[in-house]
């Protein structure tokens, strides 16, 4: 394919000419303590796929566990220790493996490793920008959350167990150690892990939201920015307006349990002795931490979404259909996050007549949702797809963002929520829309931008079996999951041998946990290509799948500074993909208009 | 030795797949390709998608006809019907938006696969589609949220002042009941005045407790109108009814409650559910420690006259002060009633 010089770029950085002057970086400065955002972005991604192998890992002990409830396997002993003692997993560890599972998946592989690996690598090199706005806070950011990541790895290791309340962490649960073990110092290392991560998303937000805004090259508008670019800044807006009150929760909690207040405690008896605590409420916890806790569902969507209108439409040869209401959908998805937290609160007793207004808001989110569906629908529609992994991941996306999305509109509704809220029927809808979506468009972003990141090319054929086993191993797990839940089955239960109500609980387990194994043991694929690859891929051209935006106009060597020369000038949008009269089938950014005469629509000059 | 061993395999298994990659990388040089994606990838993995459209679609068909069987039965519940014939209209409702999108999604994907020298339709806008896809959408959204709010406002209304008040009170890791009586009045309570024989902290100075009786298992009669109020002493657990499709978290320091109409007793759902030894269930439905999955209460609807005898037979919170022994008593009723006024402390001291 094509690749276009640099004699489009007009001066618009004079005095920003990194290339005269090569750095001497040292190991630490290159490596470790870089300020780099590509290796910032390297760092995040490494680091995000060794949590997401443990969390993965874990996931697959307790699956073993619900599947073969009355099974023991012996290698539970050899790699757990007495929390597997003669095969047996210990009811309070599958507790400790659930939580820990959702709050590394949640936080720190698609909030930390999604966001921060993509926002880091493309925001600078999409928008036309030497680097982040601060270098600084960009590698703090990385540090904190390495930090809060060996925290909560270490919090594995302790006595008592890791906390074990569930990634919700209701208290009083969460509060008293009388309660379980895992609300010792598991719990406390917990808090103080998502402490530090909270800090190192607040300074990545506020880094990506000042790039966005400020360090724009010349003739790159808003309107001409990349979907990509548009779903980072409302990530990184809606988590610097979030996670504060996630901090704010996470504190309070932290008061209740090491300093005696009644924040979220009052009326408790336990372990045979009342508590002195009095005057607190439980549930303002749970309204802080879904104040968060639903807009971090699109913290973690709506990166993935961008990463995937992306690929879509290079991928499909074809301008992204409604660019603009791309756009407004996500601002409006971002803007009511805000206002549904309640829906997850429809049974606290929370005053019938507000759970009626979540149920409102709640269900409004549907329509851009179903807008967004649409637009990648008709994005596809008469396209010349080109079906690279990356864009077999963003088709698998879409489907799942459907599929899951669909259950949504039972679950917002409050009177259908009533029996199955905290079911498996819960578990399914989300692990398929935000979990299963939001790692497709991780897979679909890393696939598709390896050879930016790494200057090779990953593997394709592994890429299609990753593909391939993957979506069979989440359909065959997530599907089935709804039934369970319809059956009345409880999330968070060690077996379901306690009553015979179950029996469907117990069957489909089974097939589920054989499904789960097959996409888990898929992931060994992607890791080994990934690493291979990095090494020994073949070498990438500058621009491989033949795309419009920025990126690819850099050289495949690393610079600090990105852009030899000058930084290059924007003079269209990102999505001029198969336009008629065109010679070549897409037009990138750079190419001014009055190169183009034979395919300039009207009042394009 | 077992440990050794574990790491060996998955030593080994790596470099199998180091290995495999290294093998899938000849392949791809043997045959003088790059990492281009050519016209057989789109050929092949396009009708990958058409197989798994049709296999998967045709397997989750199956599936959920098979599944039916696991199902919770039909609802025991007024408010239940009710919440189930509006699920399956929801149902009904995705299952044809799912089938539409998918077979759109994964058809495309077959049917628009890249060919070279072709170029795709350039189609970056419609403002009229645009338009009736928003709109089609928000109209049956606003169906849905009126039909579901009415629901929900008839299901969450007052209840009946007739309604038998039931407190449902959970701990770690078991449920108790707590049935108002005659006066159908709950006596006040309070964690402070929890002791091994006063489990829900039963003030024995209110007179409305009194005739609260404590039961083991939660009995209602079929037909009846019961509300219950729900309780907790620790932590945050959840009275989950599924076949009542009923359910409310229990909250330390407040009160939650949730009216319902029992509808089907527990024989005849026997009946209906071809299950002889089937009962009710009330479970915990929010994680309140390790024995969790082990919290629940068996559940009776029975007709009101069944209701009435065990409800007889159930002990008052407070035992009652028997009639004074008569004098020829012999020792061992003695003990039995010392045992008696020992548990009356209270109610004798409050006197």
């Amino acid at each position: 394919m094509s690749t276009h010089s640099h004699d489009h770029a007009v001066d618009s950085h004079a005095g920003h000419d990194h290339h005269d002057h090569e750095h001497h970086d040292s190991f630490w400065t290159k490596y470790v303590f870089s300020q780099d955002h590509k290796m910032i972005s390297k760092q995040f991604l490494v680091t995000a796929i060794v949590m997401a192998l443990l969390a993965m890992f874990m996931s697959l002990i307790f699956r073993l566990q619900l599947g073969w409830p009355n099974q023991k396997f012996a290698i539970l002993e050899t790699v757990l220790g007495h929390w597997g003692k003669d095969g047996r997993l210990d009811p309070s560890f599958y507790l400790a493996l659930v939580t820990i599972h959702g709050t590394i998946m949640v936080f720190f592989v698609l909030t930390g490793g999604l966001s921060g690996t993509f926002s880091n690598l493309l925001i600078p090199l999409q928008v036309g920008a030497r680097d982040m706005a601060s270098g600084f806070l960009n590698m703090l950011s990385y540090w904190f959350f390495f930090i809060s990541c060996a925290i909560m790895t270490a919090s594995l290791f302790i006595q008592a167990g890791p906390a074990s309340a569930g990634w919700t962490i209701y208290p009083p649960l969460s509060a008293l150690p009388q309660a379980i073990p895992g609300s010792g110092l598991g719990m406390t290392l917990w808090l103080i892990s998502m402490v530090m991560f909270i800090a190192s998303a607040l300074l990545g937000g506020i880094n990506y939201v000042v790039t966005i805004l400020n360090l724009r090259t010349k003739g790159m508008s808003m309107t001409r920015l990349p979907l990509t670019i548009w779903a980072f800044l409302i990530t990184a807006i809606l988590g610097i307006l979030s996670f504060p009150v996630l901090f704010a929760a996470a504190l309070l909690l932290l008061f209740d349990r090491s300093f005696g207040t009644s924040f979220y405690l009052s009326d408790i008896f336990i372990n045979g002795a009342p508590l002195a605590h009095s005057g607190g409420s439980p549930i303002l916890f749970q309204h802080l931490f879904w104040f968060l806790g639903h807009p971090e569902v699109y913290i973690v969507l709506l990166p993935a979404l961008g990463l995937a209108s992306e690929v879509i439409s290079t991928q499909s040869r074809k301008p992204i259909f409604g660019y603009k209401a791309m756009i407004g959908s996500m601002l409006v998805i971002a803007f009511l996050s805000f206002i549904v937290w309640g829906h997850h609160m429809f049974i606290t007793g929370m005053n019938p007549f507000l759970g009626s207004v979540f149920v409102f808001t709640t269900l409004l989110v549907a329509i851009p949702s179903a807008v967004k569906v649409f637009n990648y629908l008709a994005t596809l529609w008469r396209a010349n797809i080109v079906l690279s992994p990356a864009m077999m991941f963003a088709i698998g996306l879409v489907s799942f963002f459907i599929s899951g999305g669909l259950t949504g509109i039972i679950l917002g509704d409050s009177a259908l929520d009533i029996n199955i809220h905290d079911t498996y029927f819960v578990v399914a809808h989300f692990h398929i829309v935000m979990g299963s979506s939001a790692i497709f468009g991780m897979f679909a972003g890393i696939y598709h931008w390896f050879p930016r990141m790494f200057g090779r090319m990953m593997n394709k054929r592994a890429g299609y079996i990753h593909f391939w086993l993957t979506i069979v191993g989440v359909y065959g797990t997530f599907f089935p999951m709804h039934f369970v839940g319809l059956s009345g089955a409880p999330r968070r239960y060690y077996a379901y041998t306690a009553y015979e109500g179950f029996d469907a609980a117990l069957n489909i387990n089974a097939l589920i946990s054989v499904f789960a194994i097959l996409g888990g043991l898929a992931q060994l694929i992607f890791v080994v290509n990934f690493f291979y690859s990095m090494s020994r891929g073949k070498k990438a051209v500058q621009n491989p799948w033949g795309s419009n935006t920025l990126e690819w106009t850099a050289p495949v060597e690393h610079l600090h500074g990105n852009w030899p020369g000058e930084i290059p000038t924007v003079h269209r949008w990102a999505y001029d993909y198969g336009k008629p009269g065109a010679d070549d089938d897409f037009i990138p950014q750079i190419v001014p208009y009055s190169e183009t005469t034979k395919s300039n629509l009207p009042g394009e000059v | 030795m077992i440990k050794l061993l574990t790491l060996i395999v998955i030593a080994l298994a790596a470099v199998t797949i180091w290995r495999l990659m290294r093998v899938l990388e000849l392949v791809r040089d043997l045959r003088g390709e790059d990492e281009e994606i050519t016209d057989k990838d789109n050929r092949i993995n396009g009708r990958l998608f058409l197989w798994f459209l049709v296999i998967g679609m045709l397997g989750m068909i199956y599936f959920t006809i098979d599944a039916k069987k696991y199902l919770l039965p039909v609802a025991a519940s007024k408010h239940g019907a009710l919440t189930d014939s509006y699920l399956y209209i929801n149902f009904a409702l995705i299952i044809v938006v799912f089938f539409i999108t998918q077979i759109l999604l994964f058809y495309f994907a077959w049917k628009y696969q890249h060919k070279k020298g072709q170029k795709a339709f350039f189609y970056p806008v419609d403002h009229k589609l645009e338009f009736i896809w928003t709109v089609i959408p928000a109209v049956v959204l606003m169906g849905l949220i009126v039909y579901g709010l009415k629901l929900w406002i008839n299901i969450t209304a007052p209840a009946p002042k007739d309604a038998m008040v039931i407190e449902v009170y959970g701990k770690q890791f078991d449920w108790t009941a707590r049935y108002a009586g005659g006066d159908n009045v709950l006596g006040h309570s309070n964690f402070k005045l929890i002791t091994d024989d006063n489990q829900l902290g039963v003030d024995s100075t209110d007179e409305n407790g009194k005739d609260d009786k404590i039961t083991r298992e939660l009995h209602l009669p079929v037909g009846s109108k019961v509300i219950f109020k729900f309780h907790s002493r620790d932590v945050i657990h959840s009275a989950y009814f599924p076949h009542l499709r009923a359910q409310m978290n229990c909250v330390p320091g407040m009160t939650t409650e949730f009216f319902v109409e029992p509808t089907i007793t527990t024989d005849s759902m026997r009946l209906i559910t071809g299950n002889p030894k089937f009962d009710y269930v009330l479970l915990c439905n929010k994680i309140c420690g390790v024995a969790h999955y082990m919290m629940k209460m068996k559940m009776v609807i029975e007709p009101a006259e069944d209701f009435k005898k065990w409800y007889k037979e159930q002990q008052y919170v407070f035992a009652r002060p028997e009639p004074a022994p008569a004098p020829s008593a012999n020792t061992a009723d003695t003990v039995k009633i010392a045992a008696g006024t020992v548990q009356n402390g209270k109610i004798v001291a409050s006197k």
